[in-house]
């Protein structure tokens, strides 16, 4: 079937609203036909990924619709940028993406989005109801939005999710479906032992290995689990999850707001594969966070740690500030966050606490997107399942994952100091 | 000759077929300056995509290849057709939008990999409408 538009949907192809509309529906078709969506859907907001620079492209393409009259249609808010725009001094970009980055940035603020500038917008005010249809980008704050707070997008990246914004449009198709929103795969998590289910490493583990274990389109519920879960804790399995594999949906039962059961999550039909999560699984999907291998005989040294992706919330920074008594760290700390957890920290006196410690905050960017960390690479220590993912590839750091109180200890240190043992049960 | 849907309509195009051996992210993966394959751990590293025929059996990673086959369009870097064995809307909609900026739009297929994959590397072909067909000299 043929993609239908309706009467209004017309209209601003047509260019009867300004240039930019007509724009964003051109390529807002486009995407919908090579899709196969019969239909556009309404949504209610946006999360914009494409305030990113990757090239002068991207900048070219924004600027294009503000010059086209545009304005988003419906309330959105931005990722992350090339910059720290509070703290210029910390990105060492060249002067030429550095120019770029910050026009690029400023293009979607014309547009009329929310300059948050954080890819954690759901603990920014940004958090659409239960069942309201959405166009997000950025890959955890798909899978926070759809999994946790039970909104429905599908994966919107860079142009697109723009398009979507000033149309308050996407194409009906995938997760903006009840029946796509099922799932599939049962994860019998009932052997795992509950003082382990209670840690924050433990999510970002269990993320990396449900990335890997589930196939294209395959969707996820974790059953069994001896836990509730926090919000953070819940972030961090969707993040090491997006990063590891393509999971933009998962679900657990009795946590997740699909999936009172996990009867609920199949939708009352048999799934498709049944697995049981081993200590052996979560170890191995816990070693392929680490990349660094120490030499013969030696401890491995360390040259920086960095947190925050997601972007650390208030509650995270609690548990960072109360594990830093005592402390003077002997390598860069950094920790990434948005502008608004950074206002809530300076009201708190936290700012100054992490500060002084050694905590480099680093905010409407990260260390994996944009260079900030120490010149040369070295060892990277990191409890953010996404970090250990992609630093090797994107800053030519090898990395170490290990829980908060481990990063902590070890920049205190200056050489890697680990909780062995976590993973055997 | 194999017939497959096109995802990106565009003039007929000539060139060598690359078929990737693996799938391959362009964000983190493809240099658009030089149009080469820069992910280490990709086994056809260090080759140019650059007025080529490029196979992939599929696209994976970041929906930020959008902007990385933009910055191919703008640099010249591009190759001269797309043929994918999974219909992705990520790297056409990159064709797309560069089609916007006054770029020259690439074919870009979907096309039953299979039968693409009895073609050799290195083989002209030429893409045109929904099929992709080889050039006898």
């Amino acid at each position: 079937m043929p993609l239908t538009l309706t009467a209004f949907e017309r209209h601003l192809l047509a260019g009867g609203d300004c240039e930019a509309r007509a724009l964003a529906m051109r390529i807002l078709v486009a995407a919908a036909e090579m899709l196969g969506a019969n239909e556009l859907v309404e949504i209610a907001s946006a999360h914009v990924d494409g305030c990113l620079y990757h090239g002068d492209g991207g900048v070219e393409f924004a600027e294009r619709l503000v010059a086209g009259g545009g304005k988003v249609a419906v309330s959105t808010t931005l990722n992350v940028g090339a910059l720290d725009l509070l703290h210029p001094e910390r990105v060492r970009s060249g002067s030429h993406a550095r120019f770029m980055a910050r026009r690029q940035m400023e293009a979607y603020r014309s547009l009329g989005c929310t300059p948050t500038w954080t890819c954690a917008p759901y603990q920014a005010g940004h958090r659409p109801a239960f069942g309201e249809q959405v166009a997000w980008g950025e890959s955890n704050a798909i899978a926070f939005c759809n999994s946790v707070l039970g909104a429905r997008t599908e994966r919107y990246g860079d142009f697109l999710d723009a398009c979507c914004a000033v149309t308050a449009r996407a194409p009906l198709y995938g997760l903006h479906t009840s029946e796509a929103r099922r799932a599939t795969v049962v994860i019998d998590a009932s052997r795992v032992p509950p003082d382990l289910a209670a840690r924050d490493v433990f999510y970002a583990v269990l993320g990396t290995w449900l990335g890997r274990a589930l196939g294209e389109g395959e969707i996820g519920v974790i059953g069994g689990l001896d836990a509730h879960p926090t919000e953070d804790q819940l972030k961090a399995l969707g993040a090491a999850a997006a990063s590891s594999g393509a999971v933009a949906l998962f679900h657990v039962a009795g946590v997740t707001p699909e999936a009172p059961t996990v009867e609920d999550a199949l939708g009352h039909q048999p799934a498709g594969r049944r697995l049981v999560l081993t200590g052996l699984d979560l170890s191995a999907a816990a070693d392929r966070l680490t990349t660094a291998v120490p030499g013969s005989g030696a401890s491995l040294v360390l040259d920086a740690v960095a947190v925050g992706s997601p972007h650390f919330s208030v509650q995270e920074f609690d548990r960072l500030v109360s594990l830093l008594d005592g402390i003077r760290f002997r390598v860069p700390f950094y920790a990434c966050t948005g502008r608004g957890v950074l206002e809530q920290l300076e009201r708190t006196g936290q700012r100054e606490a992490l500060e002084r410690a050694g905590v480099v905050l680093i905010v409407d960017t990260c260390v994996v997107v944009t260079p900030i960390l120490p010149v040369g690479g070295g060892v990277l220590m990191t409890c953010s399942g996404k970090f250990a993912h992609y630093g090797p590839a994107t800053t030519g750091f090898e990395t170490v994952f290990g829980s908060l109180e481990d990063c902590v200890r070890s920049a205190a240190e200056g050489r890697v100091v680990r909780a062995e043992g976590v993973w055997s049960w | 000759m194999v017939t497959g849907r096109a995802l990106v309509l565009a003039p007929p195009a000539v060139g060598p077929l690359l078929m990737l051996q693996a799938p391959l992210s362009f964000w983190g993966g493809v240099d658009a300056a030089t149009g080469r394959i820069s992910d280490p751990r990709h086994p056809d590293f260090g080759r140019s995509i650059t007025g080529v025929v490029l196979a992939l059996p599929s696209a994976i990673g970041s929906s930020s290849s959008s902007a990385i086959m933009l910055e191919l369009l703008r640099e010249g870097t591009a190759p001269v057709a797309l043929l994918m064995g999974t219909a992705d809307a990520i790297l056409a909609l990159g064709v797309v939008v560069g089609r916007e900026l006054d770029q020259d739009a690439i074919p870009v297929l979907e096309v039953p990999w299979p039968l693409l994959a009895a073609v050799p590397s290195g083989t002209q072909v030429r893409v045109s409408g929904a099929t992709v067909s080889e050039v006898t000299p």
